[in-house]
């Protein structure tokens, strides 16, 4: 795909989907945030516990990391 | 930065509620306009909002204030939206809705008809999220690309590659369909 053609099919991607230039919600969201904040309350991701998981098993497997590990914690 | 704002910012790293209602009340509408540039349906961008400020809560602690909240809260808005399109990418394939905004630009071509604006808009919707995201922002809002690389977590030439790529497959789909861009 060479400029030209690089610059035709911006062209019509932005007249294919017009950019929104001012938004705002239609209402004030702080009340929701605050059920959400109610409904769900706050816990590691379970992407944490599973890194924490991994760190364990590494150090398990090569105990000679568990310095390097301490040092950059 | 100053005092006033400084220690709201303090304040809301260590959990104090009041401090992120503030926070939520003076970033809220660039937020919801961020995402809606994302997402493109304000219904679904009102709710991808709310789940923003919620995972900004929940990582209150882990805020830096050398960084600034409202680049910090526009990566965490970007991510809350690629999620939120990776969750609805079918629906995303069907015709988009147009924005329709009180102070969006007629920017429209007449001489190119409403059928290959529809036809376009159906194929960015079949691209990747993580492309889409990369285009829309880069090319559509013309947002700049260190801004754009910022709010996804990726380089400046990750950013170049990403809308490179999102160009090439809408232009091969496109075509597909006997639509010569």
């Amino acid at each position: 795909m060479n400029a030209h053609d690089e610059d035709r099919i911006k062209q019509l991607l932005r007249q294919a989907l017009p950019p929104v230039l001012d938004a705002e919600p239609g209402h004030d969201l702080w009340p929701a945030v605050l059920r959400k904040l109610d409904a769900r309350p706050a816990s590691p991701p379970w992407f944490d516990w599973a890194l924490a998981g991994g760190l364990i098993a590494f150090a398990a497997f090569a105990p000679s990391s568990i310095p390097v590990l301490l040092y950059y914690l | 930065m100053r005092d006033g704002e400084s220690s709201v910012l303090d304040q809301f790293r260590q959990g104090n509620l009041d401090a992120f209602e503030t926070l939520f009340h003076l970033h809220q509408r660039t937020i919801y306009g961020w995402i809606l540039r994302i997402v493109r349906n304000p219904a679904a961008a009102e709710d991808v909002t709310v789940e923003t400020f919620w995972r900004i809560h929940r990582a209150h602690a882990r805020f830096q204030p050398a960084r600034g909240f409202e680049a910090w809260a526009r990566s965490i808005a970007t991510h809350a939206a690629l999620d939120w399109l990776r969750a609805h990418r079918h629906e995303c394939e069907t015709p988009l809705e147009p924005v329709q905004e009180p102070h969006a630009p007629a920017s429209s071509d007449p001489a190119l008809s409403a059928e290959i604006r529809q036809r376009t808009a159906q194929a960015f919707g079949r691209l990747p999220p993580r492309l889409r995201i990369a285009a829309v922002l880069a090319v559509v809002e013309e947002r700049p690309h260190k801004e754009v690389a910022e709010a996804l977590g990726i380089s400046v030439a990750a950013v170049k590659l990403r809308v490179f790529r999102a160009l090439r497959l809408l232009r091969k789909d496109l075509q597909q369909q006997g639509i010569t861009p």
